[in-house]
């Protein structure tokens, strides 16, 4: 933003403490994320900058704390790291399993909520939906819920046993089964906590959908159904992933569902940086954090390309 | 719809295949965690070929009443305190447990002369005796340590942050003690409208310099960060910082306040036979003798005493550090199970009150 | 009309137009509804139901109804101010002998000792020589305890002889029943729940005016840069936005902590000593600070979304006119931000009046807020009815708000990133 040319002494005063203020206010939001990186390189066990680090000194940093994430949980941490060391690590390490977990949960229900709440979308921006304003705020309660009572909820509605499984053990036969404590039950309740993006993001991009673009596909001899994949499909697809996105992360964030709902198979990344917090926050939290960082500017990047590709492609580029 | 619930029950089905020959043992986390995984659940899996799930919990008494009462039971063992045993037996939410099945001592001393008084109880079986002291940084103190709980209470004598349990139990009596009251009267006055009134008076003096803790491995950490100066904790946690990792720590053994932790099984536990199995195992004079080679807990067993031998390091006596050392237990606050099985709930509101005025 | 009717315009195939409009409508609408209805059933089930559940055991709590039937009879057949005599013990002892049996005596008082404290140990300790007591039952139970001639314990049990009770939602406001039954605020000393609600909606409040505050100037330069410059700009903005909760709340631990990065900065340029530290963790100051910084983002995205659509050429009218720069600012530009203003506000104070897990990571004792009092009772207290009755009164605020922010700004508005 340039300064007028007619502005006054004041205003030119004025307009570089402005930009003084919001530099501090980005650094506010960008520093603490920025702090935790080079602070997990620490080599003492300490959440501040040390002489020796301050120096740059090589022997103030270490991988210590990354190699204690490995090794946390192993059964012989201090086996050659060989084949077998490996194995245990993937089979037995704390973080490794927690790392599967928080992958298979939040992709499951990243599947769920961006499925349904895709479909859901195409009738919501229909122009004929019936109660849309009443249903898309259900649709969203989720989000605005506040997340203790979702999980209070969820953990007395899943504790109940009316599930029907089928057993295969001593034959196959049915039973009543529960969900807490199951992979199942977790899945569904963040694909609940997941469908509010997916519906935002999805039908933001379906408003922007040119209908007459259906039409003409319609004209030209398409069925609906090919007129679907084919037209409508790759159109709205930069939108479903980003949804779809910000529904896998908010699996990946969620600890308060997990908690109440989840038993010791369960754990996710957050549950068990949770526990850290709590218990010994020692630099090593600050690994997983810097690691989670690095994945967060990962999903940025990722969501800012396909936003990008979904303007270009509505031709919306900016200028 | 109908895919989603073959999914379900797709993922349902392996969760449960997945849950056989395991146990899944609650407990208070941190370096108590690691004794018991070192002593108990290491040579039982080898034994027995059971894989064992340690769970850490801030008071594995809680989670285990909220899984009985939500008919939703995956614990089955949990480590809970003497007052905790006692209630929840009391309301039919653990498996009693027949002394029978507790091995005799190695010299034929049946189990239930072997254990220290009250340490078997209809439901629930102890494993160690253990104590709540104050611990202090010997850097923030030099030439002025402190010795007394009275001294825990005095901020200008030894200014800093104290660190402080946030339940009723254990910080109430402490604070009556510093303020005077003889520990085996502790509870007579406790049991007193004034006597509350008195605990949280005295509480009320330090109140802006507190840091509460609730997880067991907090205060060591606290200490250890600088976060505080002295702060209550578990006798053995403190033990760990300071012998295993050559923190400046010193402990006041003046009003320790002295529990059993006793395992006990809830009802519904999914894995009824092997809990017992292991409860019996675990309690033996041999395994509660190696526990206290990690950790600085009293033996339940009277026979496991002549056992211990030394620490981990291999050279460090266990003696000097162990609660129920006579040179440590000069004025002990014995906690009381029955009147905190009663008053618990009614003192924890008050506790909560006073703690948001 | 008539005229009208008789002279219908029909479609090909005879129809009457009107019908086969409103019947393509109807097969429409039901499409579109169809499209919805897997979701929307999904969400009622696992989400909405769940709540419901969750909400019915505020009023709904039969743990003593249910262990103590004769006393649940006695209560029907002799109505309010009835005389406590005979009959009334010997149905007490009739089910402090069953609770003995099914040892249920700890479920059942702690139901009266949520009204009455205190009384969990008299039904414990009664019902353990429950199945001597020989009549007459008063004599033989009042010898045992004392207590139980006190009218408000059995005040506390009529009320709770029947299941349905409005009891919790008392309870949730500091009130309590005296010995007559009338509603009279609790003891000084143990008044909790208006307070802590008083201090999340303070909590919410500051956080929300915090949020406003810092995201304003930040909106503002992101709307008046040119689009490249901004869209950096914007990454900073975005990258908290994406980072999980606990790494930023783990963040700011490490950042506040005494011992922390923050002031070893300030005692290194000298503002404040070595040995006087400021506490910033563990207090309000910790909860305020992280998540201002959590939801900072929510309040710059819709701010910066109204603010694009501002034509400058109304600031510079204004200024060709005379208005001073200041003048332009607050008469011309603020009134079009405040629809940016309304939505980013409102919905940071609904996700702040929610927040439970940065409140109990960085809170202490002062900077909790009623989620974290609902999540211990939930875990530790395990007093599930007070836990529902304090989860239905913040949605019913949250959802006022939330209705707020659908009137204002419409919730099919709300966008993302």
């Amino acid at each position: 933003m340039a300064l007028p040319v007619y502005a006054s002494p004041l205003e030119r005063l004025w307009h570089y403490t402005y930009l003084v203020i919001c530099a501090l206010i980005l650094l506010f939001l960008i520093a603490p994320i920025i702090i935790v990186i080079p602070l997990s390189f620490n080599a003492e066990p300490y959440f501040t900058f040390t002489e020796k680090m301050l120096h740059f000194d090589p022997s103030g940093y270490s991988m210590r704390w990354y190699d204690k994430l490995v090794t946390f949980g192993m059964q012989n941490p201090e086996a050659e790291r060989g084949a077998a060391f490996w194995w245990d690590f993937w089979h037995n390490a704390t973080w490794m399993q927690v790392t599967k977990n928080s992958i298979i949960i939040g992709v499951c229900a990243t599947l769920l909520s961006a499925g349904l709440g895709t479909v859901a979308a195409l009738g919501l921006t229909r122009p004929e939906m019936p109660f849309r304003k009443q249903i898309t705020a259900v649709l969203i309660s989720p989000m605005i819920v506040p997340i203790i009572i979702s999980a209070t909820g969820m953990f007395f509605f899943y504790s109940g046993q009316w599930l029907p499984i089928i057993s295969l053990s001593g034959g196959v036969h049915m039973e009543w089964g529960r969900l807490a404590g199951t992979y199942a039950g977790i899945i569904l309740a963040h694909a609940a906590l997941g469908i509010p993006f997916v519906i935002i993001t999805v039908t933001a991009t379906l408003s922007g959908f040119d209908q007459s673009l259906v039409r003409a596909a319609a004209s030209l001899g398409a069925n609906p159904r090919t007129a679907f994949f084919r037209v409508v499909m790759p159109l709205i697809l930069p939108g479903v992933v980003s949804g779809g996105l910000f529904a896998f992360v908010t699996s990946f964030d969620e600890v308060v569902a997990v908690l109440f709902i989840a038993n010791h198979d369960q754990q996710t990344i957050p549950r068990q940086m949770w526990n850290g917090i709590r218990e010994q926050i020692s630099p090593a939290i600050l690994a997983v954090a810097t690691i989670l960082v690095v994945i967060s500017i990962a999903l940025l990047a990722t969501v800012e390309l396909l936003r990008r590709r979904s303007e270009r492609l509505r031709g919306l580029s900016p200028r | 719809m109908k895919k989603l619930l073959i999914l379900t029950t797709a993922l349902v089905a392996t969760g449960y295949a997945a849950s056989a020959q395991e146990l899944n043992i609650v407990s208070w986390g941190g370096s108590y965690t690691v004794s018991q995984v070192e002593a108990y659940h290491k040579p039982f899996t080898e034994m027995t070929g059971v894989k064992i799930n340690s769970i850490d919990a801030d008071n594995p008494a809680t989670p285990l009443k909220a899984q009985v009462e939500a008919g939703n039971v995956s614990i089955d063992l949990a480590d809970i305190e003497l007052s905790d045993a006692i209630r929840l037996c009391d309301e039919g939410l653990l498996e009693p447990i027949d002394p029978a099945i507790l091995p005799p001592a190695p010299d034929g001393t049946p189990a239930t002369e072997d254990f220290v008084p009250g340490a078997i109880q209809d439901c629930a079986v102890a494993n160690i005796v253990w104590g709540t002291v104050v611990a202090y940084d010997k850097t923030k103190f030099p030439g002025n340590e402190p010795s007394t709980l009275a001294d825990f209470f005095d901020t200008t004598k030894y200014p800093g942050k104290r660190g402080l349990l946030k339940t009723a139990k254990r910080t109430m009596e402490m604070a009556l003690v510093a303020d005077g009251v003889a520990p085996d009267q502790v509870y007579e006055v406790l049991g007193t409208d004034e006597g509350v009134a008195r605990a949280f008076k005295k509480l009320d003096s330090i109140k802006k310099d507190i840091v509460w803790w609730e997880a067991g491995a907090q205060p060591p950490q606290l200490l250890a960060d600088g976060e505080v100066v002295m702060t209550t904790g578990y006798n053995g946690r403190f033990f760990a910082a300071e012998v295993g990792e050559g923190k400046p720590f010193g402990t006041i053994w003046d009003g320790e306040y002295m529990d059993y932790d006793l395992w006990a099984i809830p009802k519904g536990a999914p894995h009824l036979e092997d809990a017992k199995k292991f409860l019996a195992f675990s309690t033996d004079t041999q395994r509660l003798a190696d526990q206290a080679k990690y950790i600085a807990y009293g033996p339940a067993r009277k026979s496991s005493n002549a056992l211990i031998g030394l620490y981990k390091d291999g050279k460090t006596e266990m003696a000097p550090y162990m609660p129920t050392n006579p040179e440590n237990m000069k004025n002990p606050i014995w906690t009381d199970p029955t009147f905190w099985a009663d008053h618990d709930a009614e003192l924890a509101e008050k506790f909560n009150a006073w703690l948001a005025s | 009309m008539t005229d009208a009717t008789s002279q219908m315009i029909t479609t090909a195939d005879g129809k009457p137009l009107k019908a086969a409009l409103a019947a393509s409508l109807a097969v429409r609408r039901r499409r579109a509804f169809l499209l919805v209805a897997p979701l929307f059933l999904f969400i009622l089930i696992s989400f909405i139901v769940p709540i419901g559940q969750m909400l019915f055991q505020s009023f709904y709590n039969d743990t003593f109804s249910k262990n103590a039937p004769a006393l649940v009879e006695w209560f029907s057949t002799h109505p309010e101010g009835s005389e406590i005599d005979e009959s009334a013990y010997a149905a007490l002892a009739a089910d402090l002998a069953q609770m003995k049996k099914d040892r249920t005596a700890g479920e059942a008082g702690t139901r009266i000792n949520y009204d009455v404290s205190g009384t969990r140990s008299l039904f414990t300790s009664t019902a353990r020589g429950a199945d001597k007591f020989k009549p007459p039952f008063k004599e033989a139970i009042l010898q045992v305890e004392k207590k139980w001639d006190n009218p408000n314990v059995w005040r506390a049990m009529r009320s709770a002889s029947s299941p349905f009770t409005l009891d919790f939602y008392l309870a949730a406001n500091d009130l309590t029943r005296d010995e007559s039954g009338k509603i009279v605020p609790v003891a000084e000393g143990q008044a909790i729940y208006k307070k802590l609600m008083g201090r999340t909606l303070m909590l919410s409040l500051e956080i929300t005016a915090l949020c406003l505050l810092l995201g304003f100037p930040i909106a503002f330069l992101l709307s008046s840069l040119p689009m490249r410059k901004a869209m950096l700009l914007m990454i900073l903005v975005l990258l908290p936005f994406w980072t999980s909760l606990l790494v930023r709340t783990t963040a700011w631990m490490v950042l506040l902590q005494s011992q922390g990065v923050v002031n070893d900065l300030l005692v290194w340029l000298g503002l404040v000593r070595d040995d006087h530290r400021i506490q910033m963790m563990y207090n309000e100051t910790g909860t305020i600070v992280a998540m201002t910084h959590i939801l900072l983002p929510f309040t710059i995205l819709p701010l910066y979304s109204v603010m694009k659509t501002i034509p400058p050429s109304y600031v510079r009218a204004a200024r060709s006119l005379g208005a001073t720069s200041w003048t332009a600012f607050r008469r011309v530009y603020l009134p079009q931000t405040l629809p940016g203003i309304g939505a980013g506000g409102l919905l940071v104070f609904i996700l702040a009046m929610g927040y439970y897990i940065t409140p109990a990571l960085v809170g202490g004792a002062d900077g909790q807020m009623i989620s974290n009092m609902i999540a211990m009772h939930m875990q530790k207290t395990l007093n599930w009815s007070l836990a529902a009755a304090l989860a239905a009164e913040l949605l019913a605020i949250v959802l006022i708000f939330f209705w707020i922010y659908d009137k204002l700004v419409g919730i099919d508005k709300m966008k993302l990133g």
